[in-house]
């Protein structure tokens, strides 16, 4: 009986051969396509190869070099004050107050259902147009320059965005945890802060990086209001040069810092649910 | 206060038609967006949970590339890269005018190509959860693969897929405020003229932004009617 049983080291001497894999149309279209992409790829890079041009390179890449650092740090300012104010606004969400929940819900709705690109107008060129009341109050400072109302927009709409994920996020810890917590006689803010908050985080990571990701790529509009960051300086590039490799190096910087955070997000969220895997 | 509201009706010196026809760009650029976004998505869907690893690379890459970047940058880089493009073309088949692309088609491809990548992830998540089971009862009967595909796993895709498919209409359809920036007379860009011309910025523009609320209201009335109508005509759980 024992003879029987093959070893795994000889069960793997004495495998077959694989079938050879049959060129089906499936496959021929799957290696034309990635032919199409590499010949694509290499393509771009040959332009820009050919295209590189010293002199340029030494004009603008310390632009966009201080352009990525404005989308960088407008994006991550407004991040940070948008998630001070989804607070309110979540639990403002989530209470049986009538009149708050619906002032909250108003709000939430107003900003998804704009575009951003209306809403950054709104408040840079029609909050713009108050100039001699706000000047008699004295913000005038802040709405003149475009920088303050791209990072206003920008954290109001992040807010409602954020404040929808942290709701969602908080509604999927089951009530039994509030209730177990009560139980033990522990206030409602510790088991918020201790129970509530790190299970709702686990699955809010994702949405959040989903909303870092969107936002870089939505602050690419902020060019339109003249302020400076890596598209301002872009097409600022492309209107003095008629250049099409300014385009082209910004599309690969976009893209690279997406992917990098991507990665990141992946890298983060494996290891707070180390836990989790059995 | 008076005068200014007078800025907003159809008659003498309002801007009613103006902001009308804005509408109607929007409206209709969303509209023509949307098959195309929705067909390229499908194809791009099928071709990730393909067997062969080489379809699915190139349909990640995809996915990849007009996820990360900006919509705006998407725009541009269609409206410029094809307008030298077809000039490239053009000098090769011995035409050397100017060609001017009609920003109406870019805005339509930049906008498909970013709706399509985000169409083909929800169609591919619909895609699972239709057991396999499904494509052996098709074969078992003797149906082909096209039949299996448009007779019994479609109609069973647009129903599951529906929900998605109604947020990327309402993202599809603020996104394309965007196209403004390359000179489309859509709702934003008539607004901003007439903001610029009568100095009232913050009306216009809280204008242009009530009618996006109103069309995505709307948007929302039709989804759920298309909801119904496609949940009537499945199985009872």
């Amino acid at each position: 009986m024992t003879d029987n049983v093959i070893s795994p080291s000889v069960a793997a001497v004495r495998r077959p051969p694989s079938p050879p894999k049959p060129w089906t149309k499936t496959r021929i279209t799957g290696h034309v396509l990635v032919g199409l992409w590499t010949a694509l790829i290499i393509g771009l890079l040959y332009f820009l190869y050919s295209a590189w041009d010293r002199e340029l390179v030494d004009k603008y890449a310390p632009t966009y070099l201080s352009g990525l650092w404005t989308t960088i740090s407008l994006v991550f300012a407004s991040i940070i004050i948008g998630a001070v104010l989804s607070i309110p606004i979540a639990l403002g969400r989530m209470t049986k107050n009538r009149i708050i929940s619906s002032i909250a819900y108003f709000y939430v709705y107003f900003f998804r259902g704009t575009p951003l690109i209306a809403q950054v107008f709104l408040i840079y060129y029609g909050l713009g147009s108050f100039s001699k009341e706000l000047q008699a109050i004295g913000l005038w400072g802040f709405f003149r320059e475009a920088w303050y109302c791209a990072l206003l927009a920008f954290a109001l709409n992040t807010a409602a965005y954020q404040a929808e994920i942290l709701r969602g996020a908080i509604r999927s810890v089951s009530p039994g945890q509030w209730e177990g917590a009560a139980s033990l006689g522990i206030s409602k803010f510790v088991t918020f802060r201790k129970i509530i908050l790190p299970q709702a985080l686990i699955v809010a990571l994702r949405p959040y990086g989903n909303e870092v990701i969107l936002m870089i790529k939505g602050s690419a509009i902020v060019a339109l209001i003249s302020v400076y960051d890596l598209m301002g300086y872009t097409k600022l590039a492309y209107s003095r040069t008629f250049d099409f490799q300014t385009y082209l190096w910004t599309a690969i910087i976009y893209l690279l810092l997406v992917e990098v955070l991507r990665h990141l997000w992946d890298w983060m969220e494996r290891r707070i649910t180390r836990h989790l895997i059995r | 206060m008076d005068g200014s509201i007078a800025l907003l009706g159809f008659g003498e010196g309002g801007w009613g038609w103006s902001i009308a026809s804005g509408i109607l760009v929007t409206v209709t650029l969303a509209l023509a967006t949307l098959p195309l976004g929705l067909a390229i998505g499908f194809f791009v869907a099928l071709g990730k949970q393909s067997e062969e690893p080489s379809v699915r690379l190139a349909s990640n890459m995809y996915t990849t590339i007009f996820r990360g970047l900006p919509e705006l940058l998407t725009l541009f880089l269609v409206y410029y890269g094809g307008q030298i493009g077809i000039q490239q073309l053009g000098k090769l088949l011995g035409y050397t005018g100017a060609i001017e692309i009609n920003s109406f088609i870019a805005g339509m491809f930049a906008l498909g190509t970013v709706f399509s990548s985000y169409a083909s992830e929800v169609f591919l998540s619909a895609f699972r959860v239709i057991p396999k089971g499904q494509y052996e009862g098709g074969y078992a009967i003797g149906l082909s693969y096209g039949q299996t595909m448009r007779k019994i796993i479609l109609p069973q895709l647009v129903r599951i897929a529906l929900p998605g498919l109604g947020n990327l209409w309402l993202i599809l359809l603020k996104d394309t405020a965007l196209v403004s920036a390359i000179g489309l007379a859509d709702i934003l860009r008539q607004t901003a003229v007439a903001a610029r011309v009568t100095k009232h910025a913050f009306m216009f523009y809280g204008t242009a932004c009530l009618i996006f609320l109103v069309l995505g209201i709307l948007s929302s009335f039709a989804i759920n009617g298309i909801d119904r109508w496609a949940a009537k005509s499945g199985a009872k759980r």
